[in-house]
C-alpha cells in the first residue's frame, strides 16, 4: 500500500474522530440553547375581528406576523405580553383557563423578578371576561395605578403590574 | 418584541442510531487500521469482530428503546467509540509484545470483559426501572462500599500487586473491587446528602466569605476523609484515595452549593497527602517522580523511577500533532502501555488530535451526566447523575494529569479505554445509571392541566404560612401528580406536598409603594 494511501488513512481517522465529536456536540447544541427566540415586530392590540391584517403599531412595519391561531378562526383568543421588566417580549396566549404569574417554577408565567412572589397573581376568565387576583403578594399587584384588592376585571390592552414587570392583557 | 419557548424534547432514538454508526467506523476502523499498520493488511477477522462490537452496541440500543426510549442520545455512541477505541489500542499493544514474545492475549480478555458489562449494562436498565428505587439502599450501599474497599486487605483473597494492594483474586479472576466501591458511594452520598443537604449548606458561620460548616456537620466528611486516607496507608493507593474523596467533596459541592467544602476538603487532601508523601516512601517517590521527572538518578531508580512516565511523555512527543498512525508507533516501549498508560499510547498513535478528540469525547459524557442531572426532577437523581458524571470526568483527569505530569501520577484507569475488567464492569453499570437518570430527565412532564377559576392552585403557598411537611424533605421528592384539595379549601390552600423549594417572600421588596 502506498505512503499517500497510508497518510490518507490516518488522517482519514483522525477527521472521523472529530467527526463523532462535532456530531454529538451538533446534537447537544439544542439543549445547550434550550429555548428558541424568535424575533417579531411589536403589535399594539388588535381589533377583535381577526380578519385580514391586524393593527401594525406605530412602527413602520408592513405585515404584521399572523398567528396561525389568528388566521384559522373569528374568535380571536387572548394573550398576555410582558411589557416591561426581566422577561420583557415574553407573550403567553391564553386559553379557557387561568393563568398564574409569579417566581415559582410551577407558574405558568415565571418572572424572573426580584419584586415579585413565588405565586404572585392569577389571571382568569369568567363570564367572558377576564379578571386578575392578587394572590396575597408582598409588594402587591396594581392595575394600571391601583393596587387591587379582590378580583379585578382585566379589559383589554390594560396592564397589571406584578413586581417590576408590566403584563399586557391583548386580544 | 421576541416570543420565548422552550423546545419539543425529542426521544432522540434515531439521532444515537445515527451516532452510532459513527462510533462503530470509529471502533472498527481502528481495530482494520492496526492491522493495516502492523501486518500491512487488514485482519482476516474484522468482519466477525465488525458484526461483535455492532451487535453490542445495537442490542444496547435496543434495550433503550424499550425501557429507557428518552434516554440521552450520545451518551451510548460516545461510551461505544472510547471502548472500541480503547479494544483497538489493547489489541495494537499485544501485537507488538508478540513480536517482543510476552504475548498475553489483552485484547480477547478485553473483548470478552466488553461483552460481559455491555450485558450488566443492559441488565441494569431492564431490572432498574427507576433510579429512585436506589436511595431505599442508601445505607446499604455505605456497607457495601466499605467491605468492597476492605476486601483486598483479607488475607487469603487479597493480593499486592506492584506495591498497592487493591486486588482481589478468586481463583485467576483477579477483580478491583475500588471500582465498585466508587459506584455504591456515589449511591450512599447521593442518599445522604439529599436528607442533610440542608444542614450542611445553610449552619455555620462565615469567615472571609466562606461559609464555615459547625463542627458536628463536619462529622461525616471527616469520616470519609479518614477512609480515603485508610485507603491509602494500608492499600498504599493514591488513585482510589484521591477518587473517592474527590468524589465526596464533588458530591457535597453539588449538593450544597457551598465552595467552602471543596476549599476544605481540597486543603484536609493536601494536608494528608503532604503527610503521607513524608511518612510513606512509596507516595514520597511518587511525588519525586512528578517532580524531577528527567532526573538521571530518579528515572534509574528501581523501583519507583520516573521511567515509565518519561518514556510515556517520549511517546506523546513522537506522536506530535497528527501521530504516527495506528500500528506505526511503539507504544509497548512503556510499561503498562495497555493500562495505566494507554493514555500516551493513543497519544503516539493518534497524536494530539487524536488525543484532544478522546478527551472531548469524555468532556461530552460528562456534560451529558451533568444535564441529566440538572433536568431530572428529583434530588437523589440529580446528585446521583452528578457525582457518577463527575467521577468518569475526575478519573480522566487523574489519569491523564498523571501521564502529562501535571499532577503526580496514580494508579487509576482510563474509563473505557484501558484494559481491567472491574473499570470495564464498573464504568458500563455508571452509563446505564446515567441513561436510566437522563431518561427520567428527558421525559415530557405529564400535561400540566388548566385550573378553573376558583380552583385552588396545586402546591399553593401564600406567603407567611406556616408550611407543613418536613423541612429537610424536597419537594421534587414527593409525588409529582398534586393531591387535589376540595374546592372549599380554596381561601385557606393546603399544601400536601411540602414547602416549594424556593421561598415564598420576594428577596426585594418596594419600598415607597405599598
Amino acid at each position: 500500500m502506498s505512503e499517500l494511501t497510508i497518510t490518507l488513512l490516518r488522517l482519514g481517522y483522525l477527521a472521523l474522530l472529530w467527526v463523532l465529536v462535532l456530531s454529538s456536540i451538533a446534537v447537544l447544541r439544542r439543549d445547550l440553547y434550550g429555548t428558541r427566540i424568535t424575533k417579531r415586530r411589536s403589535r399594539r392590540p388588535a381589533p377583535v375581528t381577526a380578519a385580514g391584517p391586524a393593527g401594525t403599531g406605530p412602527s413602520t412595519a408592513p405585515t404584521p406576523v399572523v398567528s396561525p391561531r389568528t388566521a384559522r378562526g373569528s374568535q380571536r383568543s387572548a394573550r398576555l405580553v410582558v411589557t416591561q421588566g426581566p422577561l420583557t417580549g415574553t407573550i403567553v396566549p391564553l386559553g379557557q383557563s387561568a393563568v398564574v404569574v409569579g417566581r415559582a417554577p410551577g407558574c405558568t408565567l415565571v418572572l424572573d423578578d426580584d419584586y415579585s412572589s413565588s405565586k404572585h397573581a392569577r389571571i382568569f376568565p369568567q363570564g367572558g371576561q377576564w379578571y386578575v387576583e392578587d394572590l396575597g403578594s408582598t409588594n402587591g399587584t396594581f392595575v394600571g395605578d391601583e393596587k387591587i384588592s379582590g378580583p379585578t376585571p382585566l379589559a383589554p390592552g390594560r396592564s397589571v403590574r406584578v413586581g417590576r414587570s408590566v403584563i399586557e392583557l391583548q386580544g | 418584541m421576541a416570543t420565548v419557548e422552550p423546545h419539543r424534547v425529542r426521544a432522540g432514538r434515531g439521532t444515537e442510531l445515527l451516532l452510532l454508526v459513527l462510533a462503530l467506523a470509529l471502533g472498527i476502523g481502528a481495530y482494520a487500521l492496526v492491522g493495516l499498520g502492523t501486518s500491512g493488511e487488514v485482519p482476516p477477522d474484522v468482519i466477525g469482530y465488525g458484526a461483535g462490537l455492532a451487535g453490542l452496541a445495537v442490542a444496547l440500543h435496543l434495550v433503550l428503546r424499550w425501557r429507557a426510549p428518552y434516554a440521552d442520545p450520545v451518551i451510548l455512541p460516545v461510551t461505544i467509540a472510547l471502548n472500541g477505541i480503547g479494544l483497538a489500542m489493547i489489541y495494537r499493544i499485544d501485537f507488538a509484545y508478540e513480536l517482543r514474545e510476552k504475548a498475553n492475549g489483552f485484547a480477547a480478555r478485553q473483548l470478552l470483559w466488553t461483552a460481559i458489562a455491555v450485558a450488566l449494562a443492559a441488565l441494569v436498565l431492564i431490572l432498574l426501572r427507576d433510579h429512585r428505587t436506589l436511595r431505599r439502599f442508601t445505607y446499604t450501599a455505605m456497607v457495601v462500599a466499605l467491605a468492597l474497599l476492605a476486601l483486598p486487605l483479607v488475607p487469603g483473597i487479597g493480593k499486592s500487586i506492584n506495591g498497592a494492594r487493591i486486588w482481589v483474586y478468586f481463583g485467576s479472576v483477579g477483580m478491583q473491587p475500588a471500582e465498585f466501591a466508587k459506584l455504591a458511594l456515589a449511591v450512599f452520598f447521593a442518599g445522604y446528602l439529599v436528607t442533610h443537604r440542608d444542614t450542611l449548606a445553610l449552619a455555620g458561620s462565615k469567615f472571609l466569605g466562606l461559609q464555615l460548616p459547625r463542627a458536628r456537620d463536619l462529622g461525616p466528611i471527616l469520616v470519609v476523609w479518614a477512609g480515603s486516607i485508610a485507603v491509602l496507608v494500608f492499600e498504599k493507593d493514591l488513585g482510589t484515595s484521591l477518587l473517592l474523596f474527590g468524589l465526596f467533596v464533588a458530591m457535597l459541592y453539588l449538593a450544597t452549593e457551598r465552595i467552602s467544602w471543596v476549599v476544605i476538603g481540597l486543603l484536609m487532601f493536601v494536608g494528608g497527602a503532604m503527610v503521607a508523601a513524608t511518612a510513606f516512601a512509596h507516595v514520597g517517590a511518587r511525588f519525586d517522580v512528578w517532580l524531577h521527572a528527567l532526573d538521571p538518578d530518579v528515572f534509574d531508580r528501581d523501583p519507583g523511577g520516573s521511567g515509565q512516565v518519561v518514556r510515556g511523555l517520549f511517546g506523546m512527543a513522537s506522536g506530535g500533532l497528527f501521530g504516527t498512525g495506528w500500528g506505526e508507533g511503539r507504544p509497548d516501549l512503556v510499561p503498562y502501555a495497555e493500562s495505566d498508560f494507554i493514555v500516551p499510547s493513543l497519544g503516539e498513535e493518534l497524536g494530539l488530535t487524536g488525543l484532544l478528540a478522546i478527551l472531548m469525547l469524555y468532556a461530552v459524557l460528562t456534560q451529558r451526566g451533568m444535564r441529566a442531572a440538572i433536568g431530572v426532577r428529583d434530588g437523589f437523581g440529580k446528585l446521583l447523575a452528578g457525582g457518577l458524571a463527575f467521577v468518569v470526568a475526575w478519573q480522566c483527569f487523574v489519569v491523564v494529569g498523571g501521564v502529562t505530569r501535571l499532577i503526580p501520577l496514580t494508579g487509576l484507569t482510563t474509563p473505557f479505554l484501558a484494559y481491567g475488567g472491574s473499570s470495564l464492569l464498573a464504568n458500563w453499570i455508571i452509563v446505564a445509571l446515567l441513561l436510566r437518570v437522563s431518561n427520567d430527565a428527558r421525559r415530557p412532564a405529564p400535561a400540566a392541566r388548566g385550573l378553573r377559576p376558583g380552583e385552588p392552585l396545586p402546591g399553593e403557598v401564600l406567603p407567611g404560612e406556616v408550611l407543613p411537611g418536613e423541612p429537610g424533605d424536597d419537594a421534587a421528592d414527593a409525588a409529582p401528580v398534586p393531591v387535589r384539595v376540595p374546592a372549599s379549601a380554596a381561601s385557606a390552600p393546603q399544601d400536601p406536598q411540602g414547602p416549594d423549594p424556593d421561598d415564598d417572600q420576594p428577596t426585594e421588596r418596594i419600598g415607597g409603594l405599598s
